[in-house]
């Protein structure tokens, strides 16, 4: 649950006690219901919202405060408690020289991402360092093991803290030119707690909105009179249902398949599905269980798997789709189903489950109307401009009268391309002319929101005996769940990508999104490329077994290489590292099996393994335009302000677009001002999302730095060779034989911008061309290689894995900031281990992040990174993605190393205990 | 809407409790997460009914203290004091336990008596208090009464507990100095998790190397952890360093595991077997150790 806080009025003194205690070295009294959440006392009533709330229930450690100097869960901690008590929490850790130091080490050490664990950790640090200035790794582990983290792979958070143990002197490079590893200016507000996420920011007179969710997964309803409900809840302002949704009752992500109801219409596809929503104070909208609310369900047939719903007998979820299926892909070239000259095939059939973005922030956000009709919504969002259009859409009214102004973001990982509280909070702020705020609850932001696809794969992979590739046939059904979300994207990315980073003369690939009534599948951090990387990593390990050759170098055999068509005829002519991965890898593939040989020459009943497997990735959006722009502006005062639109969602996008522009223009970039995504002030530089922000917005960012750049120069009356410095309160414009210096004071301000002497817009919109039926064509502008190399041990009598070790090696085009790159290696190793080992959503079963399970501290692996640049021509500063790319190739790894630790072949992931231990009795 | 008392006293708090309709409130780390996830689907909570009485300030449930023939633990001991408490070594497998509890948060605010109140079959402190051969007291207005832990615990989320008592102390006998305790753990990861399967043992050495006495209990396989009784009586008079070969597929013929989602039943009546070796290999190697030294 949220945090509700209790009304002021209508209770009995001897039911709220006055509360004394001393918090953050202040004395503090105030009256509060003994069993209040701390959490909730915290936020709500003294409005210290630098204690986050993840989950309610203790699974996460977001809330972690000191309570007489013991770390505590504030929301599992009852008001009355703190009588008498020292309560420390992040907003009072600047006071105190020895708690300091850690925020410093943290800001400079890059264990901030998206920051909504940071409060946590730096509490939990701060009890360990009192307990013990002088940990060891392990100590610092065990103090942190309680805290959650989604985005760092908390590599950074444990050497931050001990760099903090040990009073390391905090060291960052001094300019933020490109390539440095400059300290991103948003670590200070999320170490200090003042960074305001999603649920931090409302007014404080907003009414709360909790969505009532259906506990059924296929369902028609019928509701009764709602007004006696409100009649019988005081401070209950308003029920509403679908019938006050003035606009189309419906969004998605494509312009034609508006198909998720804000409320349901009578009818219900999945478990969670919103269905009414409460509108009134922060109690009362607590309190209101299905019990008070006047419902009738009629139970229909669920189908809870593809198969499911592709039987002859299968309702019919959405009219449009008779046959169930939202929509297919293919690629095709050549003939991959006739391989007459292959020497040999190897094939398989893989599973995997839904998996949740357990972002540690829930969905929240506020809205409120605006006089002329319009509404803002603060939202925690990764696509502020697309929920502009949205949320317009629903309300009925012109998107220009929608502002989206995004929250802090605590994490993404594509779950928040979806839309959440957006929609209905504009709704209910239009409809009662109020701000209106919502949180949705740990459980229902896991049932009600997307998942990454289950898959459903096989495949079949024929080569010469001398282990040249000679085709690939593939097959994948994707549970797409309910609604279709991003699942059309993940039936056109999987296909480009289903061969892998290969040279495959013939390659079949087929896709299917399938709804079901399971949640609906969305965008995940790779959008299926890392489901189907298992079925073509699988392939490999197993033709390497077959020709006896050893792995690696049957991947370096048929790596992608410049010059090589990839299966949609697109010829790669640029920026290829693939090979350079691998070959940085060798060294480290040759020791780490020396090690392997070693280890299991005397282990009793452990086995260890390396397993290698390659990824490529498209950056930006597959065969579609995603344009985005940006715009620089310089002030008289000298300084220049970045308007950027590229949504930060922790991945440190606002850093890297200001390091480009600081490159670009050739100056410091601490003399850049960041005005973050607002679409009121920013212009759209499309979705975070698809690898795609530091490839598209920042070329667009370098494109706005050169136009600023020329404007100057036409002031200067120079030619466009000229070269531009900006020094504090002037321009110096040289050309050969001409030198200008424009002071800055003298020249006219931008009409309507206030002070602002120049700008520049620059746009990019990656070059591709649309497939055709057989999936021809120009995907994407770029790619994105890499390999990584997973060294493990597996218990052969438990089945359980620990992984030591992943090498990952990884071609980002151009490091713009190396903290930041290896910050997304970190973290998308920690998210593709989740996947390998432990991650399983199951509807009604793991709807908590204590049933369902994300890597903790004591999980990760040690971490080698080697950063491959081989430059992109298109993008900044030959700069591509890797924020997904490095999820994707830890999954295989892990499973190929399992084979090679036990020739156990797991095929259906995760690889939980059991599961291991059943495919090692398999092979016996 | 829920009241929550905060009694000063243990008389007060089972004043309250005779006075109906209560539920008792101990570290809150599984009454809290019981209120979030009713709240999430619109459910009232599955909790006991009425206000809660948060225990937590009560003096009489504190601490540990050390009688005659047993080690009295105060109901409202954390795991994070139990595991800073000097306490003989045949308290190490309940130590080992107490630092695999939720992570440190957790072992700072939860409390044994809440661990064994709740009656998870999962719960993390209760097979090594069934190897202690652990004691509840329970107290209501009435009176006072002692349980042996094996029948306090019912089933899944039953006890023995009345709507009108609250458990103070759990009781220990002691043991010889000689004893020796072990746990093992298994989840699917390292911090944070509920258990797959848990072993805990202690054995009491005998001066000659011989075992004198044997516990074992087996916890998550079964709706109540279980005491592995034949193992146990099989092992009386053998070395102590064979206590790892002693154990057979049919000592684990008593347990019910069940198949859920962290694992299937087969697997877990293995991996019992395979823990409940691992767990008695140890404690072979630390008893020789002793007795030779």
């Amino acid at each position: 649950m949220t945090a509700y806080p209790l009304p002021k009025t209508d209770r009995a003194d001897e039911e709220r006690p006055r509360i004394a205690f001393t918090l953050n070295g202040q004395a503090v009294s105030l009256e509060a219901d003994p069993g209040r959440r701390t959490s909730e006392l915290l936020r709500e009533d003294l409005g210290l919202t630098g204690t986050k709330v993840g989950c309610d229930a203790g699974d996460c450690g977001a809330c972690t405060v000191l309570l007489d100097g013991q770390q505590v869960c504030a929301c599992l901690t009852p008001a009355a408690r703190l009588d008498g008590a020292e309560l420390v929490t992040v907003e009072g850790l600047a006071g105190e020289p020895r708690f300091a130091k850690l925020q410093a080490a943290f800001q400079a050490g890059g264990a901030v991402q998206c920051g909504i664990c940071t409060p946590g950790m730096l509490m939990a640090a701060a009890e360990l360092l009192d307990r013990n200035p002088a940990p060891d790794q392990v100590a610092v582990e065990e103090a942190l093991g309680g805290v959650l983290c989604r985005c760092t792979g908390y590599k950074k958070i444990v050497t931050s803290v001990l760099a903090a143990a040990a009073s390391q002197p905090v060291e960052v490079e001094p300019d933020g030119a490109v390539g440095q590893r400059f300290t991103r200016p948003d670590a200070v507000a999320k170490t200090e707690g003042s960074a305001l996420y999603g649920a931090d920011g409302a007014p404080a007179d907003a009414l709360w909105l909790r969505v009532l969710r259906s506990p059924h997964p296929h369902a028609e309803f019928r509701l009764g009179n709602l007004d006696t409900v409100i009649l019988r809840h005081p401070g209950l302002v308003s029920i509403l249902t679908a019938q006050d949704i003035q606009g189309t009752n419906g969004f998605g992500i494509y312009p034609d398949v508006k198909d998720q109801p804000v409320l349901a219409e009578g009818y219900v596809r999945y478990r969670g599905e919103a269905v009414l929503a409460l509108v009134g104070t922060a109690e009362v909208v607590a309190a209101v269980t299905w019990q008070d609310i006047p419902v009738t369900w009629s139970i229909l047939p669920v189908c809870d798997s593809p198969a499911a719903a592709l039987a002859p007998d299968a309702p019919v979820f959405h009219v449009k789709h008779s046959e169930n299926i939202l929509i297919e892909g293919l690629v095709e070239r050549g003939d991959a189903a006739v391989a007459e000259t292959a020497d040999l095939a190897v094939e398989g059939a893989w599973s995997t489950s839904f998996v949740e973005h357990a972002y540690i922030e829930p969905e929240a956000g506020w809205a409120r109307p605006l006089p002329d009709g319009g509404v803002e919504v603060a939202v925690t969002t990764q696509t502020p401009y697309m929920d502009r259009d949205e949320v317009a859409l629903v309300l009925g009214i012109a998107p220009e009268r929608v502002r989206i102004r995004p929250t802090v973001c605590g994490g993404g990982f594509g779950g928040k391309l979806d839309h959440s509280v957006a929609p209905v909070v504009a709704v209910a702020a239009k409809k009662l002319g109020r701000a209106v705020r919502c949180t949705y609850s740990r459980g229902e932001s896991m049932a009600a929101t997307t998942k990454r696809h289950p898959a459903e794969m096989t495949a079949r992979l024929t080569a010469k005996g001398d282990g040249t590739l000679l085709s690939f046939d593939f097959s994948g059904d994707f549970d797409t769940g309910a609604y279709a979300s991003w699942g059309p994207t993940v039936a056109g990315r999987v296909p480009v990508h289903a061969s892998g980073p290969y040279r495959v003369p013939r390659v079949r690939a087929k896709s299917r999104a399938i709804y079901t009534n399971n949640p609906p599948s969305g965008a995940f951090r790779g959008f299926g490329v890392p489901q189907a990387a298992l079925v073509h990593e699988g392939l490999m390990d197993a033709l390497a077994q077959r020709l006896r050759i050893d792995p690696l170098e049957l991947r370096l055999k048929n790596a992608l290489r410049v010059g090589d068509s990839t299966p949609t005829g697109q010829v790669l002519e640029h920026s290829v590292g693939l090979v350079d991965c691998l070959q940085a890898l060798k060294p480290r593939w040759a020791a780490l099996r020396a090690e392997a040989d070693d280890f299991n020459r005397t282990a009793a009943h452990e086995r260890m393994g390396l397993g290698v497997a390659c990824m490529w990735y498209g950056c930006g959006n597959t065969a579609l335009s995603n344009p985005s722009s940006m715009r620089v502006a310089l002030s008289r005062d000298g300084r220049v302000t970045l308007y950027n639109g590229a949504q930060e969602i922790g991945q440190g996008s606002s850093i890297v677009m200001q390091q480009i522009l600081a490159e670009t223009l050739g100056i410091e970039a601490q003399r850049i001002d960041v005005t973050t995504s607002d679409t009121d002030l920013t212009l759209d530089a499309g979705k975070t999302s698809a690898s795609r922000q530091t490839f598209v917005s920042g070329r667009a960012t370098q494109l706005a730095g050169e136009a600023l750049k020329a404007q100057l120069r036409r002031i200067a009356n120079a030619g466009e060779d000229a070269e531009v410095r900006f020094h504090d309160s002037a321009i110096e414009v040289t050309e050969p034989g001409n030198r200008r210096r424009i002071d800055l004071a003298a020249l006219p301000a931008i009409p309507g911008q206030d002070g602002e002497v120049a700008e520049g817009v620059g746009s990019f919109d990656p070059p591709t061309t649309s497939l055709d039926a057989q999936g021809q064509g120009t995907a994407y502008a770029t790619y994105a290689f890499g390999a990584q190399i997973a060294q493990l041990t597996v218990d052969l009598e438990l089945g359980t894995v620990t992984v030591q070790r992943i090498v990952a090696a990884h071609d980002v085009g151009r490091a713009i900031n190396p903290d930041l790159v290896e910050g997304q290696i970190h973290g998308g190793i920690a998210q593709g281990l989740g996947m390998a080992l432990m991650e399983e959503y199951l509807p009604g079963r793991t709807e908590n992040l204590h049933d369902y399970l994300i890597p903790t501290v004591g999980d990760m692996p040690e971490i080698e990174t080697l950063l491959i640049e081989s430059p992109e021509p298109l993008g900044p500063f030959g700069a591509k993605g890797v924020g997904e790319p490095a999820l994707v190739p830890t999954a295989p790894a892990i499973v190929g190393a399992i084979d090679d630790a036990t020739g156990a072949r797991l095929t259906r992931l995760p690889a939980l205990p059991h599961r291991v231990l059943a495919a090692l009795k398999a092979k016996q | 809407m829920r009241r929550t008392h905060r009694p000063a006293t243990l008389d007060d708090a089972l004043d309250m409790l005779a006075a109906g309709d209560a539920t008792p409130l101990a570290g809150g780390t599984d009454v809290y997460p019981a209120v979030a996830q009713a709240q999430a689907w619109a459910e009232p909570a599955r909790l006991g009914g009425g206000d809660l009485v948060d225990l937590c300030g009560l003096a009489e449930l504190r601490g540990i203290a050390e009688r005659d023939s047993v080690y009295e633990l105060g109901a409202g001991v954390t795991w994070s004091e139990l595991i800073a408490a000097a306490l003989p070594p045949c308290f190490d497998g309940l130590k080992l336990a107490a630092r695999e509890i939720g992570g440190r948060q957790i072992q700072n605010q939860g409390t044994l008596a809440g661990n064994l109140c709740n009656a998870s079959p999962a719960a993390d402190g209760v097979p090594a208090l069934l190897a202690l051969d652990a004691r509840v007291r329970l107290q209501s207005r009435g009176g006072t009464r002692e349980l042996p832990l094996t029948d306090f615990i019912a089933g899944v989320r039953e006890t023995a507990l009345r709507p009108d008592e609250i458990m103070t102390t759990i009781l220990v006998p002691k043991l010889p100095e000689a004893a020796r305790a072990n746990f093992l753990k298994l989840g699917a990861r390292r911090y944070l998790v509920i258990s797959i399967a848990m072993v805990s043992a202690v054995v009491v050495p005998s001066t000659d190397g011989g075992v004198e006495d044997l516990r074992v209990a087996v916890g998550a396989c079964s709706a109540v952890a279980q005491r592995l009784r034949a193992l146990e009586a099989r092992a009386v008079g053998k070395p102590v360093a064979s206590l790892a070969s002693l154990t057979t597929a049919d000592d684990f013929s008593e347990l019910t595991p069940i198949t859920d989602a962290r694992a299937d039943a087969d697997y877990r009546r293995e991996a019992a077997l395979v823990l409940t070796r691992r767990v008695l290999a140890a404690l072979s190697e630390s008893g020789l150790s002793e007795v030779a030294a």
